[in-house]
């Protein structure tokens, strides 16, 4: 054979391979529809137990549209490459997975593969779920498919080329998808262990909380460095959490569970909903996730003995006297040391890291929008003060807290942020 | 010293500057619908508009008001004739202590003058930021409903 | 001529001239006894005065809060004195000038101070026919009396203003004086008087009184009861921006300052040294639980005779429940205090300016007569809140500054943490069905903390206790008002019946009496327990009611509802089916099984994954004898149904070892608009000439129990610990 005529067998081997390997990656076999469930099927032990762990993973958060019915879908998840809409996963027939046999619901969150076989868009967290247990998974799904069955179907995505291409997803996967369930760390305890499973698995934590590359993957190595979500902030939860208070166990728990901790803040923006969903979480479970989440923070300066409150009043008075006259007539009434809600324990504004990290986005929006408990339920709550007061008067309210609060310097640009977040421009 | 336009008025007043809104109208400029509920922003019984927009007086320091128009219960008649939303919350007799009806009318206000078409639903969230204790939500829905016809729109199932 | 003589001439031929009219004799009186209240003070001219412009005055010993008691009562006294409302002045709650009749609350105002009005004014109606008669030289019965006149048949007639002058109202009331026979008045839904102001920002709170060189003052305190300020330096505290003076007595502090934001300010700088609990720590367990650890002392309810129930019928017990709940005024408490020639003068809203200021007088060291206590509305107080304690808080920091009033207001997080509560509660069920599904047996047990704790002495009142005075002992209210006990007594016809009240005097919380007292909880505990009795029968929940039912009235309200709800064709329960929640329920009670009629049904849907109860309809009825204002009827008994809705669903005091968590409306969520029901009906039965009996707190029973039987046929669980909250639902449904 001449060189040529074997470069080009050998190429067209290599392609035919190359082809076979990515069919056989990008194709995947539709599974069987089943008739679906009836409630009676499931022992309600399992059912209960899939609702806490739904919880957990806050399906609802992302899979209930504003204003929707229920886990039916339609919520638009804003993401580099344009914006995509969330599936049904009520136990619709025709429009959401009431069709899915176990295994389908398994294959879905362990390799993102639908039951008809398309690939999902990993916006649907499956590098993450696919951690979760065999018995988790199983009550999830028991959760899901006893729920009330709503006709919906999601609005069409609209994604930048060539990514409506599903089967581009299998290369992604390759590439990026670590397949489960997570195997227990050696030399841990049974919680922390748990607690990897759950932050790692079904609660997700790093989908918000890690930087991505261009393709929108985790950067492995920089995880838990902190990264944006919907106009938020979501801050480190490694070594480079610049909380000055520690986040023990406790204080973690506290958080996750009641969305506040007396050491550092309340939960806002896309937290919040977090916080609130994990309050009907398993108490264990959270517990779990807490041990877990605290020992990511091991390395972090706050982790060494306390600091006492920063109130540099007199630096900031002088630096930003207006600011200073709006926060004594708005705010003090709450976050002076003397305010009822100070008596009752709760943080000093020094202690939230909202104030420490580099962007002012965080503040500006609790400022702007306020913090609300869910209806008829108590927990922190703060009026939103975007309407009472001018850009530049937002501007210098934050600048106030920066300089009177930390030892940070000045952010800058504030008044052309306020100006974004009023449009409701993301940065 | 300082000019705040109230009620279409200017008004000169020897107040700090951090002082809240509220106590500026109620103490110094003798105006009673405006009441102090908490003084934290969760109960809106101290609703007035400023630029149209229903705020909490309350957190709303004189310092930051610069040019902008403050209108409360006092300000609503115009012309001598009596207002729509306090002469429907009158006809519906919307009220059984009445601490909290000024700051009603008030919000309502907001909403009638931006929308006087607004859903059921719309009506409610927009009134959500403010309480009654003794439980006067029916004959307030039905005065601001009312009101509604009466200024050219009509609440939407 | 003296006013006695021609009333002894002519007092006779009156009286059976009136008393020949039908249905024409005054109500409630007792075999010829003046109603309690004008019995206490028999003088008209203490009720009723005219002066010779025609002016009339009306004076009573209540208070206006918010229920419509001025309107009511003017169209009483007008009624009866056969003039337009508009001529009546009503003078309310003021020791200086008013009769003395106790509190306003238990729902008694038109049942006490409405009758007294109604017999006063049929008397001086009377006294006015005589003096007209006289001056027409005619004979009483060609004298009719209308529009503020009287007239005689042959064409003369003399206004009220000109009798007067030969009227003579000191004299005391006579029982049975004869009503008109026709009412004008009475059973109009009039307007409220007092709403006007309300809505156009004129001046009707004590809040919004401004005297001339009047100061600002905050009183200073821990969170919450049980707990005070750490010591500090007052010097730096007088220094403070604009304070005039701080005022200091043993525990008792209060900052006065001429701009109330400078009070405001300073009380937060005097706040910011912390605090402490000086005393026992609270428990840890839920405080329902934690009293029931506490002695106890049983206190018989009622005990109604009856054969044994039968070996073989069944027996049902259940458990009901409720935590703390909270009064909520939304405008905190505020007084304003004056002294002057050795005395002082307090604007309050108390409900009682007769008990405060014998309070005040121990609290001050003055004589009663140096006190003087005047009502001016509040905002709703729902029973024994911060106002009497606020009014001390203000006579205290004004006895500083003789001769400049001074307005105290306390703050949204003092109200929270300082009002008494009403109490926890929990009530143990237990009844026999017979063969026939009628209730042979039936015991009721509960227990509470005391609900009246209202200051009888200086050491009733927060400031007393701070001065270091004794703190009042708590005691059970007896029979048949009750406190814990109230509407323990159930109105069933039940057979082989009795009911106990373990009365815990220890209270590791402030408690007091709360809008209903016990009856709240007794009646959710009854209404629901009926329901359950009723599921075991295999009964329909309202006909099962009324097969143990006799009083007619009782009946009438509850068919009222009935008819108008649609009960018969209602949306059959869900029960635990899958899907949304959908139910009816239905209540039913008479309040103090004395006093107003309610029943009470309504629908619901309820999210089965989230727990969140959304009312759909609610219909009721009442029947509070002769309705004098059916409109007020209507608002008071709406009011009290979303108001019992917050309180079923929403509301738990909060605590920790050492403090009351609830500090503002973020920490205790009450209703807000979206979670108010779609509709609401209340249809009122009205009475002529039957006795006044009250509305303020007959709904906050039924509707209740009535959102509890509901969930019950939504859910096909029965939750029976208050509050009703998703999450309580939720953890029922085990999801």
């Amino acid at each position: 054979m001449t060189r040529g005529r074997w470069l080009l067998a050998a190429s067209t081997l290599i392609l035919i391979a190359g082809l076979a390997f990515v069919a056989a990656e990008t194709w995947r076999a539709p599974l069987p529809a089943i008739v679906p469930p009836s409630a009676k099927e499931f022992d309600r032990a399992l059912i209960a137990r899939g609702g806490a762990l739904a919880d957990t993973g806050n399906c609802a958060g992302c899979h209930t549209a504003s204003g929707g019915r229920a886990l039916a879908g339609g919520r638009p998840l804003p993401t580099p490459f344009g914006t995509i809409h969330s599936t049904n996963i009520t136990p619709d027939v025709e429009t959401g997975i009431g069709a899915w046999s176990r295994e389908a619901f398994v294959r879905a969150m362990r390799e993102g593969i639908a039951r008809d076989g398309t690939h999902l868009y990993p916006a649907f967290p499956y590098d993450h779920f696919t951690n979760a247990t065999d018995r988790d998974l199983e009550a999830v799904y028991a959760y899901l498919l006893t729920r009330s069955a709503v006709s919906a179907r999601a609005p069409a995505n609209s994604l930048k080329w060539p990514l409506g291409f599903r089967p581009l997803i299998a290369g992604w996967n390759l590439l990026y998808l670590k397949k489960g369930p997570l195997a227990d760390q050696p030399g841990q305890s049974a919680e922390w262990n748990r607690g990897r499973n759950l932050v790692e698995g079904l609660a997700h934590c790093s989908d918000c909380h890690s930087p991505r590359n261009a393709w929108g993957a985790e950067k492995r190595e920089q995880a838990y460095d902190g990264a944006w979500i919907e106009g938020w902030y979501a801050p480190p939860l490694n070594a480079h959490s610049p909380a000055v208070r520690a986040w023990t166990a406790d204080e973690v728990f506290a958080y996750l569970r009641t969305g506040l901790s007396s050491q550092h803040a309340a939960a806002a923006g896309p937290m919040a909903g977090v916080t609130q969903s994990l309050a009907k979480a398993d108490d264990d479970d959270v517990r779990a996730m807490a041990v877990y989440v605290a020992s990511l923070m091991a390395a972090a300066p706050s982790a060494h003995p306390n600091r006492r409150a920063l109130d540099r009043e007199d630096i900031a008075d002088k630096e930003h006297p207006e600011g200073a006259m709006l926060f004594a007539g708005a705010c003090a009434v709450c976050h002076a040391p003397g305010a009822p809600m100070m008596q009752q324990g709760r943080p000093p504004l020094s202690w939230g890291t909202a104030l420490l990290v580099d962007a002012p986005h965080d503040t500006l929006h609790v400022i702007m929008e306020g913090l609300r408990p869910p209806a008829g339920r108590p927990g922190p709550a703060m009026p939103a003060f975007g309407d009472d007061f001018s850009d530049w008067q937002l501007a210098e309210i934050a600048a106030y807290l920066r300089a009177r609060y930390t030892k940070n310097p000045p952010w800058p640009d504030l008044v052309k942020t306020v100006g974004e977040l009023r449009r409701g421009g993301a940065p | 010293m300082i000019t705040l336009t109230v009620n279409g008025k200017p008004h000169e007043v020897d107040a700090d500057l951090d002082t809240p809104l509220l106590y500026v109208l109620r103490n110094d400029l003798a105006l009673n619908g405006a009441k102090f509920g908490c003084g934290l922003g969760q109960c809106g019984a101290c609703t007035v508009l400023v630029d149209g927009k229903p705020v909490f007086s309350c957190l709303v320091p004189l310092a930051a008001l610069g040019r902008r128009e403050v209108r409360t219960l006092e300000g609503l008649a115009a012309d001598g004739k009596p207002a729509p939303v306090p002469a429907a919350f009158e006809a519906e007799q919307a009220a059984q202590c009445g601490y909290c009806i000024a700051g009603m009318i008030m919000r309502a206000q907001a909403l009638l003058e931006r929308n006087n078409r607004p859903t059921e639903a719309e009506l409610r969230a927009h009134m959500a930021p403010n309480l009654c204790r003794c439980g006067t939500h029916m004959r307030i829905l039905a005065a601001v409903r009312r009101a509604a016809v009466a200024m050219g729109g009509g609440v939407q199932p | 001529m003296t006013a006695p003589t021609r009333r002894h001439v002519l007092g006779g031929a009156l009286v059976v001239a009136f008393s020949l009219a039908r249905g024409a004799v005054a109500q409630h009186d007792d075999k010829g006894k003046l109603p309690v209240d004008l019995a206490k003070s028999p003088m008209l001219d203490s009720w009723i005065r005219i002066d010779a412009s025609g002016k009339i005055t009306v004076f009573t010993g209540k208070a206006e809060l918010g229920q419509g008691l001025k309107t009511a009562l003017i169209q009483v006294a007008a009624d009866e004195l056969a003039v337009a409302p508009e001529s009546i002045d009503l003078v309310t709650a003021d020791t200086a000038l008013t009769p003395d009749e106790g509190v306003t609350a238990g729902s008694h105002s038109m049942q006490d101070s409405g009758t007294a009005i109604l017999n006063a004014a049929a008397n001086v109606r009377a006294l006015l026919a005589e003096a007209a008669a006289w001056r027409f030289a005619m004979a009483a019965d060609q004298v009719e009396m209308h529009d503020g006149a009287a007239h005689s048949l042959n064409g003369q007639s003399a206004t009220y203003g000109e009798l007067a002058a030969s009227l003579d109202l000191h004299v005391e009331a006579k029982p049975n004086m004869p009503r008109r026979p026709k009412s004008t008045v009475i059973g109009q839904s009039l307007p409220r008087i007092d709403i006007p102001a309300k809505v156009s920002g004129g001046q009707a709170y004590v809040q919004d009184m401004r005297l001339p060189r009047m100061l600002h003052a905050r009183v200073a305190r821990g969170p919450s009861d049980g707990t005070r300020l750490k010591d500090q330096d007052l010097d730096v505290v007088r220094k403070l921006p604009g304070v005039e003076r701080v005022v200091q007595e043993a525990g008792f502090l209060a900052i006065l300052a001429e701009k109330e934001w400078h009070a405001v300010k300073a009380l937060q700088h005097v706040q910011a040294i912390g605090w402490i609990r000086p005393g026992d720590s609270l428990p840890t367990a839920d405080i329902r639980e934690a009293i029931r650890q506490l002695p106890a002392e049983d206190v018989p309810i009622f005990a109604y005779p009856g054969p044994p129930a039968p070996a073989d019928g069944t027996s049902v017990t259940a458990r009901y429940s409720r935590p703390c709940l909270m009064h909520g005024s939304i405008g905190p408490s505020c007084a304003v205090a004056l002294w002057e020639n050795d005395g002082v003068t307090v604007w309050t809203h108390s409900q009682g300016v007769g008990p405060l200021r014998r309070s005040l007088s121990g609290l001050l060291k003055l004589p009663a007569d140096k006190v003087r206590c005047i009502h001016v509305e509040g905002s709703g107080c729902y029973g024994h809140n911060g106002a009497d304690d606020v009014a001390a808080d203000a006579a205290l920091a004004a006895r500083a500054v003789p001769g400049r009033p001074v307005r105290l207001q306390w703050m949204r997080e003092q109200e929270h943490g300082w009002e008494p509560l009403g109490s926890a509660m929990t009530v143990e069920l237990q009844a026999t069905l017979a063969g026939d599904g009628k209730v042979a047996s039936w015991r009721h047990d509960v227990w509470s903390n005391g609900h009246n704790s209202r200051p009888q002495s200086g050491g009733g009142l927060l400031a007393g206790q701070e001065l270091g005075m004794p703190k009042q002992r708590m005691r059970p209210i007896p029979m048949p008002e009750g406190g814990g006990s109230r509407n323990g007594n159930p109105i069933y016809a039940l057979p082989n019946a009795t009911g106990v009240f373990h009365f815990i005097e220890q209270a590791p919380v402030r408690v007091s009496a709360l809008r209903g007292l016990g009856a709240q909880m007794n009646i959710f505990a009854i209404e629901s327990f009926m329901d359950e009795l009723a599921k075991a029968a295999g009964s329909d929940p309202v006909a099962f009611r009324l097969a143990h039912l006799q009083d007619e009235r009782a009946r009438d309200a509850i068919q009222t509802v009935v008819d108008r709800f649609g009960w018969a064709k209602r949306p059959r329960g869900t029960g635990g089916g899958g899907g949304n929640g959908r139910g009816c329920g239905f209540a039913f009670a008479r309040y103090k099984n004395l006093a107003a009629y309610c029943a009470i049904a309504l629908e619901i849907t309820i999210d089965r994954d989230s727990g969140v109860i959304a009312v759909e309809r609610v219909v009721a009825s009442v029947d509070s004898g002769e309705a004098v204002n059916p409109d007020g009827i209507r608002n008071q008994i709406e009011g009290g149904i979303v108001q019992s809705l917050s309180w079923t669903v929403n509301e738990a005091v909060g605590f920790d070892t050492h403090h009351r968590t609830s500090f503002d409306w973020s920490a205790y969520p009450i209703l807000r608009f979206p979670q108010a029901p779609k509709t609401v009906e209340v249809h009122v039965i009205d009475r002529p000439r039957q006795p006044f009996l009250g509305t303020g707190e007959a709904s906050q029973g039924p509707a209740s129990a009535a959102l509890g039987n509901a969930v019950a046929d939504a859910l096909g669980v029965r939750v029976r610990d208050m509050p009703l909250s998703p999450d309580r639902l939720k953890g029922a449904l085990g999801s």
